[in-house]
């Protein structure tokens, strides 16, 4: 059985269906890419699934219990991490201080004065980053990283609460090109071996068809296609929509749809 | 007319364009082509100096314009539509137009609200309601004739068929192709190759921020190989 | 019912000159994204000129002429401020721009009472209006019904201005979408100054109009911000309608404030703007600001070092040396650093929430004053001694910045340095207004430390003990993992969001953390002082900490100590020129726009120029860049 389900989630932003109707599952240890086009839905449904976004309706479950309604504070306590499309890390700390706030946050510490926070779980630290590969970099500003180390440093953040599912929101947008796959190979052995169940958009097919077990292609707030890497590409559908046959011309639905506010 | 000679820019820390060179002739119609998340719309942001380029040079007609305010680029006669419209919601479409309004510039063609109403039909009738209670067809022809206002020789199109109606994308079709026989040069943004074809004599496919490919449409067409790899899933 | 009609034309008079400065801050705001503060300045500005004008312009028309030519007056004046001060930082951090406006006001305090003296002046009545309308059996003065013609007058102006002008369009435009605007070939520069006179005039004429009312004097600047601010707030800021209806309710509720409860008007108004923000977090007429649209970030800060040895050793020393200056120095020295240690905590506690916190607090006096006068009136009611005072005070602080935080942290940015502002005038208020406890302008007197520490010397150790003490808690707080979180949330809320961390109670809890601190130094000035005034609570004391933790420089965490050292010696010295607000703003001005990272950047930069570099990888990584 598998451990996310998400069940008939959708969202109109005035009138307009961003998100419609999307249903998926997620196995542990399993990379499952979401694509489309631009306005498809897919940042809508992320911030759906991480609380940040009421629902119209659906539900997305977690081992059986509900996220729908919780906070994405709550969420994340739930064992589901993010890492965001323009990273966010604290720029006056440095790279192992950025871990270990999020390892005090875990064991609830945050409100506790002794000892100084740059002392608390060095080693569970040290360790994370030495999974990422950014244990040489410990010392250093986050503010003077290169991109993909930022990323990398995301990485290692997320992580370190132990999550079961973790939403990355295109993770190698903005890295050099030869970076990118390095960091997606690092993600699949990870949680291949922590068996952690991955939901990733992302832009860069190279980074899809290498990485990813089964690809979801929504279009226009609806899922288009799912299957493994193969099917997916062979699919006509999928071909019309990305070089531009279907959804523009001859499209049965003419809405004007706008699901690029939505993904804004 | 235009060219972008190894430009190099970023948001924040992340490098989105690297090295990425073009050109566009006078009275061209050239489409920038790739999925999204390519580096696109910041190629076009960084022609507008919107982003700001921290290398590479970009001139215009002749001019060194890649250290210049956007208004001054503006003024050289070069007009922005942006991919997000950008359309101010409290302001009538007549106001709209006004905001965009240049003095009129030699060697580009003149325009006023009654030519853009012929131009865009729709707009007319609704020329004193507020941008924000508009559909998004019609913000993207608000938004074109907003451009066109300034009088611009040059017209930068980022995305115009995205999130539009079948129907609107033609009409958006139709009037690149008007305003190219009004002698107009356009460089678009598009991820949708049929849309290009309709109206580009020339394309340069972008992926990761650099140019891949560079060559006309036809070109373009029949090369499989190339279409697959950048442009299809 | 005829008392119903006179109430509401008396408050619909009030509020013209509010609404023509809150328009004016507004429109201001809407297009530049900077929140004048020394926009109260040139409403100053517009009465004293106008004083002038009408003394040399005389009859019905010289005094309409005097109105209108003030408004262009200070209308200049802001331009020459919007060039000369704000351009040059337009790119800089939020609070360097507010800080500069700052500066502004005290340059204008003094000009003015260099020019105009300190005598407060009576203004002439208009000529025609000087008499009063009978309506039924109640009486208004005519002039009332002057200025309610005045407000929908420019209210006419303005819509005229915003709906039928290009300049108008455009600067409703750029209201929304500044960089489109500019991408359509739109100069922002002219417009900001076109803004900027534009504003200015509103709140010239404002001051203008209401001479010949409320007269001129030199603490209107001051007087009005708070109600100005109150108004933007409610009505949003940006919008115009928004000002003119704000302004209308907050008249109106004072008029009839003063008939049901007349101690408490400026508690009413307050109460209204905390409902509204409750449910409208942007004002009625308001729209959520977008995040980052405000003055840039600026550069990131550097990781804290871990609290070395030697640094502990340095400060154990300075600390000794402290210790031992009544073995050689006099009273006067005694006296001197004891105020130096009591400005020193109370600029650290600011700089824990503005520093660390990035909440630019604009009312920290509030904490600083509530904590003297809850001192002061322990003393004074409950006879309690000054070592259960001194423990009690710092919790009374508390107790008012957690009422005042609940509401501020909710927002950020200007609204949360505007709201902070205005909640310190309510408490000033309350001081200043509710006389039968406080003593009102009289303050409380005689309020002395015990037997034991009243010598000087023995008062100077307590202080030497309590000061390093609070300001040894503070800094220790900011390696705590509650600092860091604190930090944290100013550097990224989504980061902290995303890591299960509650950003706002983090906030709120170092907004409180740092009022009792901020408390306990109020407790420490009262007992020095002997006594307390409702000056202790005004804007100007707020501002002190401000240019204290600004002049040490924001990003360093012992920068408020080296700034509150300079900054007391200073003003001790220049507060023997008369005319040292002047010198002082005009400091702040040049500190601003050359010296952005303070006194311990200066320090930094020197050391980073001639001496090793912290991170040599980093330096190696930038120049490569």
């Amino acid at each position: 059985m598998s451990f996310l389900e998400v069940r008939n989630l959708s969202k109109s932003f005035g009138g307009v269906k961003a998100v419609n109707e999307v249903s998926l599952d997620l196995n542990e240890g399993e990379l499952l890419a979401l694509i489309g086009p631009n306005g498809a839905g897919k940042t809508t449904c992320f911030n759906m699934l991480y609380g940040q976004l009421p629902p119209d309706r659906g539900s997305v479950k977690l081992n059986g219990q509900e996220l729908i309604g919780q906070t994405p504070r709550r969420i994340w306590r739930m064992g589901v991490g993010r890492t965001f499309q323009i990273t966010a890390t604290y720029a006056s700390m440095t790279v192992m201080e950025n871990v270990q706030m999020a390892l005090i946050s875990h064991h609830r510490g945050v409100f506790s004065v002794w000892p100084p926070a740059s002392r608390r779980h060095r080693d569970e630290a040290l360790a994370l980053l030495e999974l990422v590969g950014m244990e040489n970099q410990a010392g250093r500003a986050a503010s003077v990283l290169a991109y993909g180390d930022l990323k990398r440093l995301e990485l290692a953040i997320a992580l370190a609460h132990n999550p079961r599912l973790l939403l990355m929101d295109e993770p190698t947008a903005g890295m050099a090109p030869k970076e990118r796959v390095g960091l997606m190979q690092l993600t699949a052995d990870i949680v291949k071996d922590r068996k952690i169940g991955v939901l990733f958009t992302e832009h860069d097919m190279d980074v899809v068809f290498a990485h990813a077990h089964r690809v979801l292609v929504l279009n226009r707030g609806e899922i288009l296609a799912e299957g493994t890497v193969d099917e997916v590409r062979a699919d006509p559908k999928v071909q019309e929509v990305y070089l531009g046959g279907g959804s523009t011309f001859g499209g049965a639905e003419g809405e004007s749809a706008e699901g690029d506010l939505a993904d804004a | 007319m235009l060219e972008l000679d190894r430009i190099n820019s970023f948001y924040g820390r992340a490098h989105i364009l690297h090295d990425l060179s073009l050109s566009v002739a006078e009275g061209e119609v050239v489409a920038l082509l790739g999925r999204n998340g390519a580096g696109k719309s910041t190629t076009m942001k960084s022609i507008m100096r919107l982003v700001a380029a921290k290398s590479g040079k970009i001139s215009y007609a002749g001019r060194d314009i890649t250290a210049l305010p956007p208004h001054n680029i503006a003024k050289l006669g070069v007009g922005y539509v942006p991919e997000e419209r950008r359309i101010f919601t409290d302001l009538t479409i007549l106001e709209n137009l006004e905001v965009g309004r240049q003095t009129p510039r030699a060697g580009a063609p003149e325009w006023t609200p009654g030519k853009l109403f012929k131009l865009f039909p729709n707009l007319e009738e609704r020329r004193n309601n507020l941008g924000g209670a508009m559909s998004g067809g019609e913000q993207q022809m608000l938004t074109i004739a907003r451009t066109l206002m300034g009088n611009p020789k040059f017209v930068l199109l980022d995305e115009p068929s995205e999130g539009l109606a079948p129907v609107i994308v033609e009409q958006v079709a139709f009037t690149i192709r008007e305003l190219k026989k009004l002698g107009l040069t356009i460089l678009l943004s598009e991820q949708n190759l049929h849309f290009a074809k309709l109206v580009a004599d020339r394309a340069y496919i972008i992926e990761r921020g650099s140019v891949q490919y560079d060559g006309t449409i036809e070109e373009l067409e029949n090369n499989e190989e190339v279409r697959n790899a950048y442009l299809s899933v | 019912m005829d008392f119903f009609v006179v109430q509401i034309l008396t408050g619909l008079a009030n509020a013209a000159a509010l609404f023509l400065v809150a328009s004016g801050l507004s429109i201001i705001f809407g297009v530049t994204r900077v929140v004048n503060f020394s926009h109260g300045s040139f409403y100053m500005l517009g009465a004293y000129i106008a004083y002038s004008l009408m003394t040399v312009l005389p009859g019905f028309i010289g005094f309409w002429a005097s109105i209108l030519l003030t408004g262009v007056a200070v209308g200049l004046i802001g331009l020459i401020v919007e060039l000369g001060v704000l351009r040059p930082i337009y790119k800089s951090p939020e609070l360097f721009q507010l800080v500069a406006t700052f500066g502004v006001i005290l340059v204008i305090q003094d000009l003015t009472l260099l020019i105009w003296g300190p005598d407060d002046l009576i203004g002439k009545r208009s000529p025609g209006f000087e008499g009063v309308v009978k309506i039924g059996d109640q009486l208004l003065p005519a002039y009332d019904l002057v200025l309610i013609f005045l407000s929908f007058l420019v209210l006419g102006g303005l819509w005229y201005l915003f709906n039928k002008t290009r300049a108008g369009i455009l600067v409703r435009a750029a209201t929304q979408d500044r960089e489109m605007v500019g991408a359509l070939g739109v100069n922002q520069s002219w417009l900001f100054s076109g803004v900027f006179f534009l504003g200015s005039a509103l709140a010239g004429i404002g001051g203008a109009a209401q001479l010949p009312k409320g007269g001129a004097d030199l603490l209107m600047d001051f007087n009005i911000l708070a109600p100005v601010f109150v108004v933007v707030v409610i009505g949003g800021m940006g919008s115009i309608p928004g000002a003119f209806v704000a302004a209308l309710i907050i008249s109106e509720l004072n008029v009839f404030g003063v008939q049901l409860l007349p101690q408490s008007t400026l508690v009413l108004m307050f109460v209204v703007m905390a409902v509204v923000l409750i449910f409208r977090p942007w004002g009625l007429f308001g729209r959520p600001e977008i995040v980052g649209s405000h003055g840039s970030q600026g550069p990131p800060e550097a990781p804290l070092r871990a609290f070395s040895g030697r640094l502990w050793l340095v400060l154990a020393a300075c600390a000794l040396a402290l210790a031992v200056v009544p073995l050689f120095g006099g009273n006067f020295l005694q006296v001197l650093l004891a105020d130096v240690i009591i400005a020193c905590l109370f600029a650290t506690s600011l700089h824990f929430i503005l520093g660390l916190g990035g909440l630019v607090s604009f009312g920290h006096a509030a904490t600083f004053g509530g904590g003297a006068y809850a001192a002061a009136l322990m003393v004074q009611y409950a006879e309690t001694p000054m070592e259960l005072a001194l423990l009690l005070a710092p919790l009374a602080a508390g107790l008012l910045a957690l009422v005042i935080g609940w509401f501020c942290v909710r927002l950020s940015g200007v609204y949360f340095a505007m709201l902070t502002l205005a909640f310190a005038q309510v408490v000033w208020s309350i001081a200043f207004q509710w006389s039968e406890v406080t003593g009102g302008d009289d303050g409380i007197l005689g309020i002395w430390p015990s037997a034991w520490a009243s010598s000087t010397t023995a008062y100077y150790y307590l202080v030497l003990a309590l000061g390093i003490g609070g300001i040894t808690t503070l800094l220790f707080m900011a390696y705590t993992p509650f600092g860091y979180a604190l930090r944290g949330s100013r550097d990224s809320a989504l980061r902290s969001e995303a890591i299960g961390i509650n950003v706002r109670l983090v906030q709120w809890s170092a907004f409180i953390f740092a009022g009792m601190m901020s408390g306990l130094s109020g407790a420490l000035f009262v007992f020095a002082k002997g006594s307390i005034f409702p000056t202790e609570l005004e804007i100007a004391r707020s501002f002190d900490a401000l240019i204290i933790v600004f002049l040490g420089g924001v990003q360093s965490l012992f920068g408020p100590l080296a700034g509150g050292v300079v900054f007391t010696l200073l003003q001790d010295w220049l507060s023997r020129f008369e005319y040292w607000r002047l010198c002082l703003g005009l400091m702040i001005i040049a500190i601003v726009i050359l010296l952005p990272n303070g006194l311990v950047g200066v320090g930094h930069w020197v050391r980073g120029r001639f001496g090793r570099n912290a991170d040599p990888l980093s330096d190696a990584e930038e120049e490569a860049a």
